[in-house]
Formats: C-alpha cells, sequence, structure tokens
C-alpha cells in the first residue's frame, strides 16, 4: 500500500510519547461491576494490546482512559499526571473508535481535519498536515468523497488518518479491524503496527482476536471478567502464561490442562491441581501415559489428534506426514515443555 | 386471467378513488374554473369574465391587508416554532430529571385541539385579569387589551400558534437527534470542541432533512391554521389580525361571493405551491448525505 514510501516524512511528526498507568481502577455500572482494581502500567512508545473475551471490560477500560466515561475509584496518570478528572479534550490523546465515527456529512479532508479546525490551526498548515497524513495513509485520490463513498478499509484509514493528525503522543483503538475481511485485516495489522513504530506513539490497541494481539503487540494485558490475568509479552505469554485462562485463551487449538490425578507421575501435587501441555508439545510414541484416540482432524501440513487421558479430553498437534495413529497411543511431552497450576488456576513455578 | 386481475384490482382501488377525486381533485378543478366565473346571485347566473375576479383581488384592500399579515404571520411562525422545536428538542435529548415529564409537557399543547388551546389563550389575554397583565400588574405596568386592538392582535394570534405546533415538531427533532450516534459526539469531544461548535458543524447538518420537512409543514400551517382567529378575534380589529384562508371563509360562506372565494383560493394554492416546491428543490441539494 501507499504507505512503503513513507520512511521520508517520518521525522516531520516526531512525537514525543508519554506512559500511562492506571491505578487500582474499579467501574461498576448499575447492573454490573465491569472493571475491578486494574493496576496496569502502559509504556510509552511502545504497542499494548488489551485481550479478553467479549464483555471483560476492555471498552470500559479504553473509555476510562479517553476520558469519555469515569472510574469509580481508582487513579489514571498519564505521563506522571493524575488525568482521572480532566475531560476528554485536555488528556492529549487520540482514539479511533470500533465503528470510525466517521462524520457522514463531510468529506474524508474535512474529516481529517476536523480537529484542527477546532483548534484554530492555521489553514496554510492545516492543509500541509492533511496533504503529509492523506499520503501517508493512500487516501490521495479519496479526499473529495464522503464516507459512504469508501469502502470498509478506506474508512478505517480515514478514521487512522484523523488520529494521526492530531500529532498526539496516546492513541487509543477499540476492535479497529473487527469490520474487515480476513485479507484487509492481515494487510492493516501491518500498517497500524508499521505507523506506531515509525511515529513512536504509545498505542492502547483493544482486541479478542488473539493472533491480533500476538502479530501486533509489543505487550498484551490479558483481561477476564474485570480483571487482569497476565501482563507479559506475546513470547512470554505463550510460553509462561500465569493462569489456566491465559492458558487456554491464547494458542489454537488451546493449551490441554489435565488433571494431576489423571497422571501418575504428577500425584504428588496437592488435590485439584492441573497439568498443561501445548498440543504441539505432545509427542506420539512407545512410552508415556496411555491415551484413547476418538479422532483425527487434518489440516494438510498437521493433523489434530482428540484423546483421552483419564477423565481429560485432550488434543495433540503432530505433522500429518505420520499418518493414522493406532486406537490407543502413549503420549509423552519434555519436562520444560510442562505447565503446572494450582486449584485456583494460578501458576505453579 | 390477466384481464381479471386487473378488474379486480380497479374495484378495490374504486372506493379510494372515488373519494380522491370526489373530495379532492374535482372540487380543486372547479374551483379553479370557477375563479373565471361571476358567482350567480338571484336570477342572474354566472357569466364567463375572465381575469375579473383577480383584477378585482388586486385591488382590494382588505385582500392586500390579509396577504401582509399572512406574511407577517409565516415569517414569525415558521423560524421561531422551528427555533423552539429545536431548541427543545436539544434540551429533552439528553439525561435529565423528570426527562419524561418534560417531554410529555411540551408535547401537550400539541394534543389540544387548537380551539381548546385558543380558549386557554383567550384567558392569558384578557385585559386586567388575564395571566399576562396580571404579570404586567406585578411591575406596574397598564393593562393591555391585547387582541382587541389592531398593534398587538396579529402577533397575539401568532404566539398560540407557535406555543401550539412547537411540541409537535419537536418530537420530529428529537428522533433526529437520536439517529445521530454518540460516538460522533465522543470524537467530537475528544478534540476539545464545543457544544456550541459540534451544534452547527454536526448536528445542524446532520438533522438537515428533518429542518426542511418541519418547515414545509410550518409553511402549510401558516396558511392552514386558522381556527384560533375564529375563536379569539374573528379577524379583528379592522382585519388587523385576519389571515387569508379567514378571509376566503368570509368571503365564501358568509358573503356567499363564490366565484371571489375561488379566485382568493386559487391564488393561495399556488402560492403553497411555489413555496413547497422551492423549498424543496432549494435545499434538497444540500441535505442529503446518506
Ligand atoms: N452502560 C453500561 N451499563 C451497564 N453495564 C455496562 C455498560 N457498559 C458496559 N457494561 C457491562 O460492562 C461489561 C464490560 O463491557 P465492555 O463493553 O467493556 O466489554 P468489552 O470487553 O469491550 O466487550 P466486547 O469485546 O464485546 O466489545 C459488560 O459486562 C457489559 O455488560
Ligand atoms: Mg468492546
Amino acid at each position: 500500500m501507499a504507505m512503503n514510501a513513507m520512511t521520508s516524512i517520518d521525522e516531520q511528526i516526531a512525537i514525543a510519547a508519554a506512559g500511562l498507568r492506571l491505578e487500582g481502577v474499579r467501574k461498576a455500572y448499575d447492573t454490573a461491576v465491569a472493571l475491578d482494581n486494574v493496576t496496569i502500567d502502559i509504556p510509552a512508545g511502545a504497542f499494548t494490546v488489551l485481550l479478553g473475551p467479549s464483555g471483560c471490560g476492555k471498552s470500559t477500560l479504553l473509555r476510562l482512559i479517553a476520558g469519555l466515561d469515569r472510574p469509580t475509584s481508582g487513579k489514571i496518570l498519564l505521563g506522571g499526571n493524575d488525568i482521572t478528572r480532566k475531560p476528554p479534550a485536555e488528556r492529549d490523546l487520540s482514539m479511533v473508535f470500533q465503528s470510525y465515527a466517521l462524520f457522514p456529512h463531510l468529506t474524508v479532508a474535512e474529516n481529517i481535519i476536523f480537529g484542527l479546525r477546532v483548534r484554530r490551526v492555521d489553514k496554510a498548515e492545516r492543509w500541509e498536515r492533511l496533504n503529509r497524513v492523506a499520503r501517508m495513509m493512500g487516501l490521495d485520490g479519496l479526499l473529495d468523497r464522503r464516507p459512504n463513498q469508501l469502502s470498509g478499509g478506506q474508512q478505517q484509514r480515514v478514521a487512522l488518518a484523523r488520529a494521526v493528525i492530531s500529532e498526539r503522543p496516546v492513541c487509543l483503538m477499540d476492535e479497529p479491524l473487527s469490520n474487515l475481511d480476513a485479507k484487509l485485516r492481515a494487510e492493516m495489522r501491518v500498517e497500524i503496527r508499521d505507523l506506531q513504530q515509525r511515529l513512536g506513539l504509545t498505542m492502547v490497541y483493544v482486541t479478542h482476536d488473539q493472533v491480533e494481539a500476538m502479530t501486533m503487540a509489543d505487550h498484551i494485558v490479558v483481561m477476564n471478567q474485570g480483571r487482569v490475568e497476565q501482563v507479559a509479552r506475546p513470547r512470554e505469554l505463550y510460553a509462561a502464561p500465569e493462569t489456566t485462562f491465559c492458558a487456554r485463551f491464547i494458542g489454537t487449538p488451546p493449551m490441554n490442562l489435565i488433571s494431576a490425578r489423571d497422571l501418575p507421575a504428577y500425584r504428588h501435587l496437592p488435590e485439584g491441581s492441573l497439568v498443561g501441555v501445548r498440543p504441539e508439545d505432545m509427542i506420539v510414541d512407545g512410552e508415556g501415559v496411555e491415551a484413547v484416540v476418538e479422532g483425527v482432524e487434518y489440516l494438510g501440513a498437521d493433523q489434530l489428534i482428540a484423546a483421552r487421558i483419564g477423565a481429560a479430553k485432550i488434543i495433540v498437534r503432530q505433522p500429518a506426514r505420520t499418518g493414522a495413529p493406532d486406537a490407543k497411543v502413549r503420549l509423552s511431552w519434555p519436562a520444560e515443555a510442562t505447565h503446572l497450576f494450582d486449584a485456583d488456576g494460578r501458576r505453579l513455578h | 386471467m390477466i384481464k381479471r386481475e386487473w378488474i379486480h384490482a380497479w374495484l378495490l382501488l374504486l372506493p379510494a378513488l372515488v373519494l380522491l377525486f370526489g373530495f379532492t381533485h374535482i372540487p380543486a378543478v372547479q374551483t379553479f374554473i370557477d375563479s373565471f366565473w361571476s358567482t350567480p346571485r338571484g336570477r342572474r347566473p354566472s357569466t364567463f369574465v375572465g381575469w375579473d375576479n383577480y383584477a378585482r383581488m388586486t385591488a382590494d384592500p382588505v385582500f392586500l391587508r390579509v396577504m401582509t399579515n399572512n406574511l407577517i404571520y409565516a415569517a414569525i411562525t415558521i423560524p421561531a416554532s422551528i427555533a423552539i422545536s429545536l431548541w427543545m428538542a436539544l434540551f429533552v435529548h439528553r439525561r435529565i430529571m423528570g426527562l419524561g415529564f418534560l417531554r410529555m409537557a411540551y408535547f401537550t399543547p400539541t394534543v389540544l385541539p387548537l380551539i381548546a388551546v385558543a380558549n386557554i389563550w383567550l384567558f392569558f389575554y384578557l385585559p386586567g385579569f388575564g395571566l399576562f397583565d396580571q404579570i404586567r400588574g406585578l411591575f406596574g405596568l397598564r393593562p393591555v387589551n391585547w387582541i382587541g386592538q389592531p398593534s398587538t392582535a396579529l402577533y397575539s394570534i401568532t404566539a398560540v400558534t407557535v406555543w401550539n405546533q412547537a411540541g409537535f415538531f419537536m418530537i420530529f427533532f428529537l428522533a433526529a437527534l437520536q439517529t445521530i450516534p454518540e460516538n460522533l459526539r465522543e470524537a467530537a469531544a475528544l478534540e476539545g470542541t464545543s457544544r456550541w461548535t459540534f451544534f452547527w458543524r454536526v448536528t445542524w447538518p446532520l438533522i438537515m432533512p428533518t429542518t426542511l420537512f418541519v418547515s414545509v409543514n410550518a409553511t402549510i400551517n401558516a396558511f392552514r391554521m386558522v381556527d384560533h382567529v375564529f375563536v379569539m378575534t374573528q379577524g379583528g380589529p379592522n382585519n388587523a389580525s385576519a389571515l387569508l384562508l379567514y378571509y376566503i371563509y368570509d368571503q365564501g360562506f358568509r358573503f356567499w361571493d363564490t366565484a371571489y372565494a375561488a379566485t382568493l383560493t386559487v391564488v393561495m394554492v399556488v402560492i403553497l405551491a411555489i413555496i413547497g416546491i422551492g423549498q424543496f428543490f432549494l435545499l434538497d441539494r444540500r441535505v442529503h448525505y446518506r
């Protein structure tokens, strides 16, 4: 896309990024508690993804950061300053809404410079910045169109352009790619990540798609039912999930969790403990625990073997060329691929 | 087979067509024809008089009076109703205490028949005892005969109309405001847009189709709503508060000068047609975004 030609104008939008910090943030509605005691650091100039299932409070958290809602209790700090009570306009951040929130009666150009006009940036500068950003986002030929004359991906880029032109250090995005088809989504992932790195933005990006999170993030904040489960880099998160929730949420197919009682080698662990093994770490050979094969799903390069160890249903991933397994197999895995969790679902180190 | 279906179709349409032609189209055409004929009186039958009725009209000082009145009346009621109804809609389009009650209160004047409304206002305007004079009395001002003196009669009637129809128009504006996505306001808030700027740059353009619709209705009402003139002033004093439709009624059913009444009616229809078409063509281009 048109973003390749951009390297030369990067320096012109140099942004001094600021980090965010949330301290004990809680948000309660009449009917539900959306966020409970959330304390996280969002480092300056990094790409932070808020990841979690639907309804876990991601949007709520983003709106609190933006100032569109107020927390019930807790503090929000931006670059060390308490911004909890500040109105949105004074927080010096931009936001891309899930539904883009483009003004339907304004052209692409007017949409992009809306904020600059409101803030009385003078006309010459407005146009200069517009041209720069339009070129960066590949919107050159579309400036006179209205949003309803654009494709989803183009609207997406207008929304991005509106955020970028404000040259604000912090950018918030709420599931910006959820309306796009798979191909466009893959392209936009790269573009957004690229943009964030070139401009050095502090990005807070909401998604419930783990592929998006894994490919784009510097840090992932995994959330569940209004609480933070884990904050980690993508590799750490995959390699060492802190809770069974993270273990099951990241990875397709998810990690196998087997009751320690079903595995002779782990019977010494306390009651309720779980042993976790990623499907690709399991090896089918002559030794190890016995498993009953229930089915095979062929995926081309790989195949997924559904089996049972005691009461636990598990999945084994192996190269498809291995051929069909016997009805009963023995499974083993390297010691370093074993994840142990206590009865509360916390990782045992 | 197909023929049978056609016959059925026409039979089903027939009642509506009979009513439509019998009570709308034929009388309209008849009115147009009548305006070129004289009024039959006693044994004198109607004769073709060409443009005579129209010539008489342009020379009729009362006609000029009611036209002027009607233009003033329209020039005030249209913008005032739109402004007030929009203001009320903006006011009740948010979460405030007693919202349901407020919306109902604003809508009430519309539910009342104009005749009833006129009677309420008759009391407000009562010289000496009426609401307005009592308030004026508190400030030591002397009573005013609001509807009894030429200088205020027309404006008194105008106020009643605005009060009566603003609540109705508010409903349309409220519906339009509710179609504007909340996140537009939020996006603008992040940019530091003031309420005022947001209204003029976003809300106003987006509710333009509704504003057009309401203004067309207000225009039609300005020539159509005369019930309160009957109740409050009968066009007086000295035609100071007579409106075109009231004058048509006077000519047609008090003086039985049906030809002249037909002529006036044609003029009124032409005015309404020009305004209506004009509004659509002028504003239409700037109105549709979606
Ligand atoms: N205005 C509200 N009133 C009451 N409850 C609300 C309100 N807004 C959100 N909630 C509740 O708060 C919780 C978190 O909502 P939120 O929109 O933050 O979820 P989310 O993680 O963004 O989900 P999704 O991925 O579906 O967008 C949900 O249980 C929701 O029902
Ligand atoms: Mg959400």
